[in-house]
């Protein structure tokens, strides 16, 4: 019984690494866009590339349903005050950067005067008009959003892995059902 | 030249004009636009020059014609970098066919102001007939001329290569267009 509640539920679980590979996934393709000279596969990337930050953009609100509804199981009581407060606002950070990431290549799209057509068919309002300083400006934003999440990840990740191995509690057993819990 | 010859020289000119140029384009009141699909997104482009020699009455089909020469390098779409990319040779190849043409002197009334135009297009070197609806709206002395048309792009080869792939730029391009003509006092006087 007590173990159930340390765990977060299958959607939770289910939405998390989904999104993990989603997330993971657009940074790839953000930084391989980059370097890309214009070519076919290129703009074909670009589409693929927005149709996934625009549903990291979804899944990020209904995962933040979820967890309204559903919560999250306590930290471990042996857990130091400031690594809980980090692990609190760490955790917020990425929710927002979850929304703050695919919003602003959105603005961007439209800025650049090529709108999102979700999956080449569902068009997505244009947030802004077309303006060329606008979207190098949202271009720039969005860039340092990704840097900042690729920082916020490193330590999500390493804190995830000190916490299996080194404090060997179960902080990442309640969302990788797979592993044995301690 | 002086101040006498001036106005007799630019009238020798004009005299020296095809015989039927009856109306003059308003650069500032005529467009040329186009609209793309890319990744089935609809994207929006124009030429900022093109000329237009026009000679169109209405009552005198038969003796109607019309010549647009479009300034290839002159292509707006609000990038500079897609701008760069469509001057190149897979595209339009700006540096080896400048210009693009359009001569016509089959016209065909359709009803009220509707009228169909068949003629060359020439983008590229390629040659090929089109066909365009339009219509003609007449205001004191100017006459608005306005349609759209849409074109193969492939047609013209433009887009070789790798960009001959239409699912991520498709075939069809929409030209629309929109010509503000002046009557010229010689059409009047006819």
């Amino acid at each position: 019984m007590g173990k159930l509640t340390q765990r977060y539920n299958r959607l939770q679980i289910a939405l998390h690494w989904l999104m993990a590979l989603m997330i993971i996934g657009g940074l790839a393709m953000g930084l391989l866009l980059d370097d890309m000279p214009l070519s076919p596969l290129k703009l074909k990337m670009l589409s693929w590339h927005k149709w996934n930050g625009i549903t990291v953009l979804w899944l990020a609100l209904l995962r933040l349903g979820v967890r309204h509804i559903s919560g999250a199981p306590e930290l471990p009581a042996s857990m130091p005050d400031w690594q809980k407060l980090a692990a609190v606002w760490g955790h917020r950070l990425l929710y927002l950067l979850m929304l703050l990431i695919p919003l602003s290549g959105w603005l961007m799209s439209s800025a650049k005067g090529f709108p999102v057509k979700y999956f080449g068919v569902l068009p997505l309002p244009d947030l802004v008009g077309k303006n060329a300083e606008l979207a190098d400006l949202l271009h720039e934003v969005h860039e340092m959003l990704c840097t900042l999440l690729l920082l916020v990840l490193a330590g999500h990740v390493g804190a995830a892995l000190k916490h299996h191995y080194f404090k060997r509690d179960d902080i990442l057993t309640r969302m990788l059902p797979f592993l044995k819990q301690r | 030249m002086n101040k006498l010859t001036a106005p007799l020289a630019a009238l020798a000119i004009f005299a020296s004009l095809p015989a039927h140029a009856a109306q003059q384009l308003d650069p500032a009141k005529s467009e040329i636009r186009f609209v793309a699909k890319q990744m089935n997104v609809p994207s929006e482009g124009r030429f900022r020059k093109f000329s237009a020699n026009v000679n169109f009455d209405p009552a005198r089909l038969a003796q109607s014609s019309v010549t647009v020469d479009i300034d290839i390098a002159s292509i707006d779409l609000g990038s500079a970098d897609n701008e760069a990319e469509l001057k190149k040779k897979s595209w339009f190849n700006s540096a080896g066919f400048p210009g693009a043409r359009f001569s016509a002197s089959s016209f065909k009334a359709k009803g009220g102001n509707q009228y169909e135009v068949s003629g060359k297009l020439s983008i590229k070197g390629i040659s090929r007939d089109i066909t365009a609806p339009f219509t003609v709206q007449q205001n004191g002395g100017q006459m608005t001329v306005s349609g759209s048309v849409p074109l193969k792009r492939l047609a013209f080869n433009v887009g070789e290569g790798e960009w001959a792939d239409t699912e991520t730029v498709a075939d069809e391009v929409v030209v629309k267009f929109r010509l503000n003509l002046v009557n010229t006092p010689t059409a009047v006087k006819k």
